[in-house]
């Protein structure tokens, strides 16, 4: 029994699993300490933190199906060795399938029958016609222009449809989740039996609930957008095709995963840098203190671009010598982003750690670390189990405030050539793409806003959302000591 | 009362905004009082009474959240809280100015003391430049600072200096009331004392009428003509400062005197009022003081008392006013404790702790290469012992390097020279494991309750952390039990060791820092102001607490405090510290009722409740490096000798020791 498919797990793969695990763990500890769930709670009653966390989970779950990585198997004689193939493919192609295959001539607008450029087409009685040929996929199930309108409605009407009952059946299980108590308790009833109408009246108009109804709203309108798009994307290019005619939707999907990676992969690799020598510098001071200063204020007044630069293009001569150690283009394209995460904390870490390094030196002089020390308690475990998890908060609000700019950083990076590899999807490549057409009559204008609108719908509501972390971390915001 | 002049406030109420809004959250709930021009009326009680909120109220200057429910108040014929806001900020430090606690944060660092004084000046007044440099320069007169004080920032002055420039910029408006919100508590008792009289000079002067806050009764007793005890958002008692002072009516008022240590309880136990101020949000249907006061009996549970006034003109909240506690009430009045002697520790002869000649310098590094040019004497050669079962009250100012001296002796910081033994071990050269041995039998307990105890973690896993290091052996079953006996030891339950530091009020978070340091069984216990930080009525439940430690297991106290009450009332021998050096030390009754030293003096003459004799000392300025006596430069008994040779410690009969030229033993 051979399997169809040999799943293939790149570098930046295993990093994203790893920091997947680092999160449960994390979850896990927070689930068992009090005083670190409360905050949370706090996160899931406002209304703006929980509609952004719903907005970042689909987009955690787009990347997270990007990265999980197979080869399929290739037709193969039997009693002959399987072979796989050369391409890397992911659930995501797979599921989303036809986009990926149907690939046009060049350019087409978003929902266009016809290709955007002229070309001389033969007609069946020989004469030659300039005219703009009729895309080989998007609409050719349509004879003309003039049944698009009415198909399109019909799609976007069964989507609604099928979005509407999603929506239901999320609804419903919302009210359930509140209409056993499993929730925060309504105003009124015991809990555990609030009934149906109950529950009703609890999530519309409870204060605590306030949080998981917005929450709802956005995985609702979501929900119909999503299925809308589902019974659309299979018939049209909706957001248009690139110069060589790949599906522009299907491009903004793939970014996702690049950009989630450079905005949390980055994360893992400064986190260690900033925590460790932060601390270090703050609680032993002296020498180690001068030391470390010295190290974060040089690598600060480098111009961080051209670190930067400098870093990826040592990076790809290196890819590019050693051609052998890279069995896909995938495993290629991927190291260099890998990389490009690697440089982007080596200096991206000193911020943090500089608030760090203040905020230990504050912690180290109170009278509960005094009081340790009295004990002979050993430094390191003072520093992990006193300085750690009172620094902890600042940790989480730097992190989740990193995460966007992150993102954009990408996307600069990526247009001025030095961000990913050109082959990588990334809206920073598909905006770079974008540039030279804009200056054509009548514009090609979908690609750069694509890339925008999908670009924005991450970092709003990931700013949002660390505005909220931050209101509920925040000492002074939670009004009790 | 006639009202010429003066702020009169009736049924004050202040509110949580809340956005249910069905449970009134009320920190100040219904005050009324007078203040007449010329009068200084004193507003106390422990912390979390509404008294500063009052104050707030009254300025209009609540922090969000707050709101006034109710009430009015009017200065003069002024209706305060119906006045639109653009009259009020004219009215707000021009008629009615206010000082607060800590003078460094109401200050502006970057502006000298003269420009926040010509801006005081400029919205009330609009004078011309050279009246505003005339008036700035008198205002600074006024309040005992000089001239050149003007150009200074508040960062050159000390604390004193800083509080005595606020209150200048605050009289720049020539208020009719000054409301000064616990004016001294952030400063040392000498300069406490210099100014409380500065403002008690000022009211009398302009005669002003002045609205002090504070939670100490002796300060009330110095400066009050008359007292408004506060309790819970409450008035509960008015009175003239004698009648107050002479007869306490309401229960919640004469504990508050109960419960005050002095040296004249020495050897009697402590009244507890027991329980705290009751939490915000709290559902009072009787008295509000009902669960805490012994006196009480059913009808202070059902229903609460109105304010009445008795024959001297004693206003109290209290149902004892109208009618007598019935003889049959349940409950038994004043527990039996009230002047039970205490148990003594015995005293064995054996010293537990011996400090020779200990000396803590920090250098001062400057220049690239951080050359050491000089260094600060923190700890300049101080010897000291210490017996089992007896306490050493280390008494001085702030900056004196009390704090520092007790952490070279649990070598947290590293001594520069001189010795110390502990049960006849010497500490100075051990390092490593001996050393973590020997710190089994020291321990430190701090000041401030909210910095000691990590918030991130389980009281249970606070108190195990000192047995897991220094008492491995002990296994995790073993450690539990242990750690139960501790918390019960303290007076809490043991169910606390589930839960997290901030479920615990200050007095309660002293009792866990105790346990804590009691974890590993020391026989040293270094207090590091361990009540500073508390309200009077929980300080007496933690004296007591120390004292019956120190009976039933023998320990040692070093007693680091400025309280000089408890010293009196606690310590066995008091050591006075100032710049580094013991200055004097001796037996506690013998030192306190016949100072030696002159610094000794002025200390126990500038402890409020002694009605503030004027003392002859210059100000504390800037220590200078010197040869002589580093207190000549402020002692009123110099001579010249003393700017020449530092003096040597002489022992004189019956153990004192002084470090003066002027002392010569018999």
């Amino acid at each position: 029994m051979t399997l169809s498919f040999r799943p293939e797990i790149l570098w930046s793969d295993a990093l994203l699993f790893l920091l997947l695990a680092a999160l449960a763990v994390f979850a896990w500890q927070v689930g068992r300490h009090e005083h670190l769930r409360e905050p949370w709670r706090r996160v899931g009653r406002s209304r703006m933190g929980m509609g952004a966390a719903v907005l970042l989970a689909a987009y955690a779950l787009v990347g997270i199906l990007d990265s999980l990585h197979f080869r399929p198997a290739l037709p193969a004689e039997p009693g002959q060795p399987v072979h796989y193939a050369a391409e890397v493919h992911s659930v995501l192609d797979t599921l989303v399938g036809p986009l990926r295959t149907q690939v046009e001539e060049t350019y087409s607008a978003p929902l266009a029958l016809h290709l955007y450029a002229k070309e001389t087409m033969e007609l069946p009685d020989g004469r030659q016609v300039r005219d703009f040929p009729r895309l080989k996929f998007g609409g050719a199930h349509l004879a003309g222009v003039e049944a698009r309108a009415g198909d399109i409605a019909g799609h976007i009407g069964m989507g609604l449809l099928a979005g509407g009952v999603a929506s239901a059946l999320a609804l419903g299980l919302a009210l359930v989740f509140v209409g056993l108590g499993a929730g925060p308790q309504g105003p009124s009833g015991s809990p555990g039996h609030l009934g149906i109408t109950g529950a009703w009246s609890a999530l519309s108009r409870s204060s605590s609930l306030a949080g998981l109804r917005a929450g709802l709203i956005v995985l609702c309108l979501l929900l119909l957008l999503a299925a809308a798009v589902i019974q659309l994307a299979p018939h049209y290019h909706i957001l248009g095709t690139d110069k060589v005619g790949q599906d522009v939707f299907y491009l903004s999907l793939k970014s996702v995963r690049t950009g989630l990676l450079i905005g949390t992969l980055t994360t893992l690799i400064m986190l260690p840098l900033a925590l460790f020598l932060g601390v270090a510098a703050g609680y032993y001071g002296g020498r180690a203190d001068d030391a470390i200063q010295y190290l974060y204020t040089t690598l600060n007044s480098i111009p961080g671009v051209l670190l930067i630069a400098s870093a990826v293009l040592v990076a790809q001569v290196y890819i590019e010598t050693h051609p052998e150690l890279f069995d896909t283009a995938a495993a290629r394209s991927d190291l260099r982003l890998v990389f490009l995460c690697l440089i982007l904390g080596m200096t991206s870490w000193t911020g943090l750690a500089r608030l760090l390094r203040g905020e230990t030196l504050k912690l180290r002089e109170m009278d509960y670390i005094q009081a340790a020390r009295a004990f002979g308690i050993s430094h390191l475990r003072i520093l992990g189990r006193h300085i750690l998890p009172n620094v902890a908060h600042l940790v989480l609000i730097a992190v989740v405030i990193d995460f966007s700019g992150l993102v954009l950083a990408e996307a600069v990076l990526s247009y001025v050539g030095v961000g990913v590899d050109p082959v990588t999807a990334s809206w920073g490549n598909m905006i770079n793409g974008a540039r030279l057409e804009l200056a054509r009559e009548p514009i090609v204008w979908w690609q750069l806003a694509a890339a925008f609108v999908f670009m924005f719908a991450l970092v709003l509501p990931a700013n949002l959302f660390a505005d909220s972390v931050r209101e509920a971390f925040d000492p002074r915001a939670g009004g009790q000591a | 009362m006639a009202m010429n002049g003066g702020l009169s406030v009736r049924g004050l109420r202040v509110a949580i905004h809340h956005e249910g809004g069905d449970r009134a959250m009320r920190p100040v709930d219904g005050v009324d009082f007078e203040v007449a021009p010329g009068e200084c009326v004193v507003l106390l009680g422990e912390s979390g009474c509404g008294k500063s909120l009052t104050a707030l109220a009254l300025m209009r200057l609540l922090p969000d959240g707050l709101e006034l429910a109710g009430g009015q108040a009017r200065l003069g014929d002024t209706d305060l809280f119906a006045l639109p806001e653009q009259d009020m900020r004219r009215v707000r430090g021009g008629r009615l100015a206010m000082i607060f606690q800590e003078p460094m944060l109401s200050l502006n660092p970057v502006l000298t003391v003269g420009q926040q004084i010509g801006e005081a000046l400029e919205a009330h007044r609009h004078p011309t430049a050279e009246q505003a440099a005339a008036e700035t320069s008198r205002l600074l007169q006024a309040v005992g600072l000089e001239d050149r004080h003007g150009t200074s920032y508040p960062f050159q002055l000390s604390g004193g200096q800083r509080q005595r420039a606020l209150i200048a910029t605050m009289l720049a408006g020539e208020p009719e009331l000054l409301i000064a919100d616990e004016p001294t508590t952030a400063l040392d008792v000498t300069v406490q004392a210099q100014i409380l009289r500065l403002l008690k000079q000022l009211r009398s002067e302009r005669g002003m009428g002045l609205l002090l806050i504070t939670h100490d009764l002796d300060v009330a007793r110095d400066m009050a003509d008359r007292v408004v005890v506060m309790y819970a958002g409450q008035v509960v008692e008015v009175a003239s400062r004698e009648a107050l002072y002479a007869r306490p009516f309401h229960p919640y008022t004469r504990k508050l005197f109960s419960v005050l240590p002095s040296a004249h309880q020495r050897h009697e136990r402590l009244e507890h009022i027991p329980g705290s101020v009751p939490p915000l949000g709290t559902v009072f249907t009787g008295c509000r003081f009902a669960e805490r006061c012994a006196l009480a009996w059913e009808r202070c549970h059902a229903e609460a008392p109105d304010s009445q006034t008795l024959d001297d003109g004693h206003v109290a909240r209290c149902h004892l006013v109208s009618a007598p506690r019935p003889e049959n009430a349940a409950g038994a009045g004043y527990p039996p404790e009230t002047g039970r002697k205490t148990a003594e520790a015995e005293q064995v002869a054996a010293e537990l702790l011996e400090v020779t000649d200990l000396a803590v310098h920090f250098p001062i590094r400057k220049g690239l290469l951080r050359r050491t040019v000089g260094q600060v004497k923190a700890v300049d050669g101080v010897s000291l012992s210490l017996k089992r079962g007896e306490t050493l009250a280390l008494v001085g100012e702030s900056g004196c390097g009390k704090t520092t001296l007790a952490k070279a002796v649990l070598r947290l910081i590293e001594p520069t020279s001189g010795s110390v033994r502990l049960e006849g071990t010497t500490l100075d050269r051990l390092d490593g494991n001996a050393l973590r041995v020997a710190r089994a039998s020291m321990q430190i307990v701090f000041q401030d309750p909210f910095a000691s105890l990590n918030p991130r973690m389980r009281v249970g896993e606070i108190l195990e952390e000192g047995l897991r290091s220094l008492r491995p052996e002990l296994h995790r079953g073993h450690r539990a039990d242990v750690v139960a006996g501790l918390l019960e030891k303290v007076g809490l339950g043991r169910d606390a060791a589930l839960r997290y530091p901030h479920a615990f009020s200050g007095g309660q978070r002293q009792r866990i820092a105790i346990a804590r340091a009691l974890a590993v069984e020391p026989r040293l216990l270094i207090c590091d102001e361990p009540t500073s930080a508390l309200d009077v009525s929980v300080q007496a439940q933690i004296l007591s607490l120390l004292q019956d430690l120190q009976a039933g297991q023998g320990l040692g106290y070093l007693f680091i405090t400025h309280n000089l009450p408890v010293v009196g009332y606690l310590a066995h021998r008091v050591a006075v510290m100032y710049r580094g050096r013991i200055v004097e030390e001796g037996v506690a009754q013998d030192l306190m009722g016949r100072p030696l030293h002159p610094y000794t003096n002025l200390l126990l003459d500038s402890a409020p409740g002694r009605g503030l004799p004027e003392v002859a000392a210059a100000p504390a300025g800037r220590p200078e490096a010197g040869v002589g006596c580093s207190f000549a430069a402020r002692c009123p008994m110099a001579v010249a000798e003393c700017a020449q040779a530092a003096p040597d410690t002489s022992t004189l009969a019956g153990g004192r020791r002084v470090a003066c030229h002027r002392v010569v033993p018999e």
